[in-house]
């Protein structure tokens, strides 16, 4: 009884909510809005549409439901080709990383960003230079110095190919003369493994795929790969706050990369339309629930939306060009 | 005993009226999800993950949820194993191994026979993979820290040494089918250099050919069209459809604790690994051919035939949640969607989740023990049910299976092409039928061929190309060693079968 009482309430609140949410907009979902992922279950980016999802449901912020849908085939240009051809569909709505910008530059995949609608940006998803705690390295100098001492020797295990891992490392080596063994594992979680078990030297994990095993006292953090130091403060490990990571550049290592957690709409939507779902996602972002999962996962909380948000993508489609052009990772 | 203890309050979280009501219904769905073909155990969790973030927020409420989600598991591994017995139609590729002897079984109308077998096993090796997971967890989880690229390449060609030579077709025909399994396999990314491939610039080729697209149409499809051909009626519909075929089925089933124990050990190696629950149940089925006494008859209905494979599946899916808790690592894809709601949930799992999460992780063990309970009460007490629906008529029920199969199809991607590539694959597979080709190791080659490609290609960038690697140390040495026993070992006995008649 007591359950349906607080469901009738719920429900009721939710009513009044949406009722308010209603008057608000020129526009709003007339079905149930497909979520994209283009990468499959389980990853960063499936993870992060997943909360957004459930916030969403949890805080009645939209009339209409939301499914989450995986289209990761080809490194992600099944769920961008999904969206290119859905041009003028307003309920249909995708979450991207890199491989917006490098899966149709290394593979030549008919697509480029502009044929979508920037909406948001979420978040920057950083990267950390992980090794073993069993070795002796302190520091990122000390560890790529010894990796010099033996070119092609080191193996440095990352998530897919010719993506942000990958890129990451070709930046080390071309920045510091080091040479790596690239290995390219399906997901984070397997390269973390790999790591623990010895089997490789180094990776460029996201914070939140190796966080467990370095409050277990597996892993070590050598250096964030973003100009400035992470935000959070709390403790994560005994002795150690993410913003004790020292960011690279101050460990001699003059490389930063950042990750795209963004949201994009088809290409040839209206701006009611778009605003709709601006106004929807500062909603979310506004909840404790993803404020959490912010310092949870050590993301770089910048967001930004409108012309400011396009103008980021297309620099960060420049560098990106540039720098997989460096790398030889350009399909011909 | 300190597990015991901690189990004991386990049980007292899981048992409480919510969570078994939770229980319940996990399975039913699950069951549900298993049956259709195309909604995969992944899908099914992950469509109903949002509902347990409000569950989530409240005390004991992560517990309950993931009691919820991994029931739904439990009951997707047991339904698999329904359509693969009765239709010949896999409903999760875990089941493909089960259809070998199951559906043949079924056609001699012991229909209720095989699914009894299918739930005991699958009951059976879940049990010991959970007892594995209650004792064991800690040294189990420092032996998977053990498998990098060689590791796991090793064991993908032990499946594919244990698996050639059972099939009763020539040698050839087995290595063609299966080398066509591993173009199909090829087709999509290239999981080394990231370019595509085999794609002719078609973007439907981009993600590849489907496993589950490929098995709705060889088996589904191509099963129906040869039905069609030989009298528009189902062979086994005189099936009992009483409940007493279950205990008459139990009386028969202690003969093969042999079988039981290997498959159990076989699939509890593959999950933790983690290789996953297919590859445990292709190999627990081959090697239950090599030990049977009547390993010559496997494939035409024989009830060990069925127990081995579905032993191991049920304890792989079950032992995969192991590495997922302790590494962080998920051994199956319904693994990975588990994992994600723990990170959502606010879990972090890893190695301290066992002693930060006491009581979740025991609460999910117990669960375990709970739900697999459940689950064979529902799937049992169902069996009649199920054996029934062979006695629909040929012409009311074809329709309906081509029907889900095409749905089964589409869902996959959410795309008309894959449908089409149905009907293509079930003509192959009738085709195939005709000319006496296996359709078996294809569908084994199209599972694994990637991730033994990928494997393998990692293994040769660590070791720049020298092929010692995969005898580099005791263990990888092992595993090579035993595949190339295995591959070997019908050309031996024949050998000491001469040298004996001499």
């Amino acid at each position: 009884m007591k359950i349906k009482i607080a469901k009738c309430v719920r429900v009721a609140a939710g009513a009044v909510a949406l009722a308010t949410a209603s008057m608000a907009h020129a526009w709003e979902p007339a079905r149930t809005v497909e979520f994209v992922v283009p990468a499959g279950t389980g990853g960063g980016a499936d993870q992060m549409a997943r909360v957004i999802q459930g916030i969403i449901a949890k805080n009645n912020l939209m009339k209409q439901s939301m499914v989450v849908v995986n289209k990761g085939g080809g490194a992600g240009a099944e769920g961008f080709l999904d969206l290119k051809s859905a041009k003028g569909d307003p309920h249909k709505i995708i979450i991207t990383l890199s491989n917006l910008f490098t899966t149709p530059l290394a593979t030549g995949v008919p697509f480029n960003w502009r044929d979508l609608t920037p909406v948001k940006m979420m978040a920057l998803d950083q990267f950390i230079l992980w090794v073993n705690a069993a070795k002796p390295y302190k520091s990122a100098k000390e560890y790529i110095d010894d990796a010099k001492k033996s070119p092609g020797k080191f193996k440095m295990a990352g998530t897919g190919s010719k993506q942000e891992d990958q890129i990451i490392t070709v930046a080390i080596e071309s920045k510091t003369g080091a040479k790596f063994i690239y290995i390219p594992f399906k997901g984070g979680g397997d390269v973390a493994v790999q790591l623990v078990g010895n089997h490789v030297e180094s990776t460029v994990n996201n914070p939140i795929e190796a966080v467990a095993q370095w409050r277990a006292g597996k892993l070590r953090p050598l250096c964030v790969f973003d100009p400035k130091r992470i935000p959070y403060k709390n403790k994560v490990t005994d002795t150690m706050s993410w913003s004790d990571i020292p960011t690279c550049k101050e460990g001699g290592l003059d490389v930063d990369y950042l990750m795209l957690r963004g949201i994009f709409m088809a290409g040839g939507v209206t701006p009611d339309q778009v605003q709709y779902y601006v106004d929807l996602l500062r909603k979310v972002q506004a909840t404790p629930d993803w404020k959490d999962f912010m310092e949870k996962g050590a993301f770089n909380a910048t967001s930004l939306e409108g012309k400011e948000y396009a103008d980021w993508v297309a620099r960060e489609e420049a560098r990106h060009i540039g720098l997989m052009k460096a790398a030889n990772f350009i399909a011909k | 005993m300190e597990e015991i203890q901690s189990l004991m309050q386990g049980f007292a979280i899981a048992l409480s009226f919510k969570n078994l009501l939770l229980m319940f219904t996990g399975v039913i769905l699950g069951v549900i999800i298993g049956v259709l073909p195309g909604l995969g155990g992944a899908n099914g969790v992950a469509i109903l993950l949002p509902l347990t973030f409000s569950m989530a927020q409240t005390p004991g409420g992560t517990t309950s949820a993931i009691i919820l989600l991994s029931c739904i598991y439990w009951g997707a591994l047991f339904g698999g194993a329904i359509t693969s017995i009765l239709f010949n139609i896999p409903g999760e590729p875990w089941s493909v191994a089960t259809t070998f002897d199951g559906y043949p079984l079924a056609q001699n109308g012991r229909a209720g026979e095989a699914l009894t077998a299918a739930f005991t096993s699958s009951f059976v090796g879940a049990l010991v993979a959970v007892v594995v997971i209650t004792f064991l967890s800690p040294v189990v989880a420092k032996f998977a820290l053990e498998f990098g690229p060689p590791e796991f390449f090793s064991v993908y060609l032990l499946t594919f040494c244990a698996f050639v030579g059972m099939s009763k077709e020539p040698p050839f025909k087995t290595l063609a089918s299966m080398m066509l399994g591993f173009a199909l396999a090829a087709v999509g990314t290239d999981p080394v250099t990231g370019t595509l491939r085999l794609t002719f610039g078609s973007t439907h080729l981009l993600v590849g050919f489907d496993f589950l697209v490929a098995v709705i149409g060889l088996f589904g499809i191509g099963e129906i069209l040869l039905t069609l051909e030989e009298g528009l009626a189902f062979k086994g519909t005189s099936a009992r459809i009483n409940l007493r075929v279950v205990l008459d089925t139990w009386r028969e089933l202690p003969k093969y604790w042999a079988t039981s124990i290997r498959s159990s050990v076989v699939g509890c190696f593959m999950g933790i690994v983690p290789g996953g629950a297919t590859p445990a149940s292709f190999m627990s089925y081959g090697v239950a051919r090599r030990f049977s006494k009547d390993g010559e008859q496997f494939g035409t209905g024989k009830l060990e035939g069925v127990i081995a494979p579905e032993t191991a599946a049920h304890a792989a899916g079950t032992s995969a949640l192991l590495p997922m808790l302790t590494l962080g690592v998920p051994g199956s894809p319904t693994a990975a969607v588990l994992l994600g709601g723990l990170l959502i949930w606010g879990l972090q799992p890893g190695p301290l989740l066992f002693i930060e999460q006491k009581e979740f992780v025991w609460g999910l063990i117990a669960s375990m023990y709970l739900g697999n309970i459940a689950g064979l009460i529902v799937v049992l007490t169902c069996v009649p049910l199920f054996a029934a629906i062979l006695r629909i008529p040929f012409a009311v029920i074809a329709p309906v299976i081509m029907v889900i199969c095409a749905i089964g199809a589409y869902t996959v991607h959410n795309s008309m092409f894959d449908v089409w590539m149905m009907v293509v694959f079930g003509i192959a597979g009738y085709v195939f039928k005709k000319l006496g080709y296996p359709l078996a190791p294809l569908v084994l080659a199209i599972v694994l061929g990637d991730r033994a490609e990928a494997s393998f290609r990692q293994a040769m960038l660590v070791s720049q190309g020298d092929m010692t690697i995969f005898f580099s140390n005791a263990l990888v040495g092992s595993l090579t060693g035993l595949a190339m026993f295995l591959l070997v070992w019908p050309l031996l006995s024949l050998l000491i079968a001469r040298m004996r008649g001499d």
